[in-house]
């Protein structure tokens, strides 16, 4: 392998990682809006929460990144492709993430609110020092695997030619038309940094765990 | 720019035979997951060390790696092994073999959730092995896992579109070869999109009813 070679598949390996936080970042920034006007009483909230959820997790990433890179720019919208990317990515996790926090609200002990009510907390006091500390502790292991899934996700968008891990080594195998060589390395590469990922998430759930 | 009502229409029809290709991808990729997954999660409960330690391996290898690049190793690597799959065989493959590794949790799941006298009273009764699995265990594992493995049907098809990637005729294949004529990306990249959105729509509300169903009879 030249250095030329190892050059590209380290900047896309770089890439791949800024994808990956990049869209579990917009994701998580979504997920909480999203996920609270899912429990809110307000029935209009809900009904905005539901379309967003139902929409975004029905629209794959790969669709969300073909439209936006290549039917956009009709309606006379050009993102630069990285961004799209990150787009793509981060709104279809965020339906996935908010499910997680509207799973972990819904999880907290009912008693939990009705104790922020005797002490005359209001409802969003009640949300806010009550039931959120305790709820985003029981996120965090399921926002660990979605940041490995949100990982995976990142290969789809080489198919419109952002250049991450996947889109690089398509670039190397069309030079030097070894394919098992590139494939199978694409394939160990990935394993590693999702073991990387993986006990990060580990050493992060530690630190937040119930002591 | 407007949407072209009539370029739509006349494009529908091709995008609709893409859909199909991407349909059977989905049915024939799920049920090979369904076999496939039952058999890794048997393997890996092995006691057997050489079976169930490469397949361990094997299942978390495949669940951790992108769908895509398993993609091209099978329709790319295996020629040069002497083994050409068309692309549409090469996507089923793959997309049954990734979501084996799935499918292979949600039975291990099933299975362990067997309560452990089943096995007692199996062992009791003097079943022959073979039995225990199939007329104690499996029947009694098998259901209990039917809701999580429907929603694995619906995860399947939301990844079917990245078979354009080995040039399955899917609708963005459709779509691509379209617009490779008439130059107008906006129509065909939409309609393609709405079409996977619409049947993901579809399949997840059926998927509901069925987990409405499963959890009814679980209680009742």
């Amino acid at each position: 392998m030249s250095s030329a070679q190892l050059g590209l598949l380290l900047y896309g390996a770089w890439q791949t990682i800024l994808l990956t936080l990049g869209g579990m970042a917009l994701a998580l920034v979504i997920a909480f809006p999203v996920g609270l006007a899912r429990v809110s009483r307000n029935k209009f909230l809900r009904a905005v929460g539901f379309v967003y959820v139902e929409l975004f997790r029905g629209a794959a990433v790969l669709v969300l990144a073909f439209w936006f890179v290549y039917a956009l720019p009709s309606l006379g919208w050009q993102l630069e492709p990285a961004f799209a990317g990150i787009l793509a990515l981060g709104l279809n996790m965020g339906a996935y993430s908010s499910e997680v926090v509207r799973g972990a609200i819904q999880a907290v002990p009912p008693g939990q609110v009705e104790a922020a009510t005797a002490l005359n907390f209001t409802p969003s006091q009640g949300m806010r020092r009550v039931v959120l500390p305790q709820a985003v502790r029981a996120m965090i292991p399921s926002f660990g695997n979605n940041v490995i899934e949100q990982l995976k996700a990142t290969a789809v968008v080489a198919v419109v030619s952002i250049p991450e891990l996947t889109f690089n080594g398509q670039l190397i195998w069309s030079g030097n038309g070894r394919a098992a060589a590139v494939f199978g390395g694409l394939l160990i590469g990935y394993g590693i940094m999702a073991l990387v990922f993986m006990t990060m998430v580990r050493l992060i759930e530690r630190k937040v765990a119930w002591s | 720019m407007n949407f072209d009502w009539n370029y739509a229409l006349d494009i529908l029809p091709l995008l609709l035979d893409g859909l199909l290709t991407a349909l059977i991808a989905t049915v024939v990729g799920y049920v090979a997951a369904l076999v496939l997954g039952l058999v890794f999660a048997l393997a890996r409960r092995s006691s057997k060390r050489w079976i169930c330690l490469p397949v361990g391996f094997f299942v978390e290898f495949i669940r951790g790696t992108p769908l895509l690049i398993q993609l091209f190793f099978l329709f790319f690597v295996l020629p040069q092994l002497g083994l050409a799959l068309s692309p549409l065989a090469a996507g089923i493959v793959g997309l049954g073999l990734h979501y084996a590794t799935y499918t292979s949790e949600v039975y291990r799941a099933g299975i362990e959730g067997v309560p452990p006298g089943q096995w007692d009273a199996a062992v009791a009764l003097h079943l022959p092995r073979r039995r225990v699995w199939t007329s104690v265990i499996l029947p009694q594992a098998v259901p209990r896992s039917i809701p999580a493995l429907t929603n694995y049907s619906i995860a399947l098809f939301k990844d079917v579109p990245q078979l354009v990637a080995i040039t399955v005729a899917e609708p963005f294949t459709v779509g691509r070869a379209i617009i490779a004529e008439t130059f107008r990306p906006f129509e065909p990249i939409t309609m393609a999109g709405l079409l996977y959105l619409a049947v993901a729509l579809v399949l997840s509300y059926l998927g509901r009813i069925v987990e409405r169903r499963y959890k009814g009879m679980a209680t009742a």
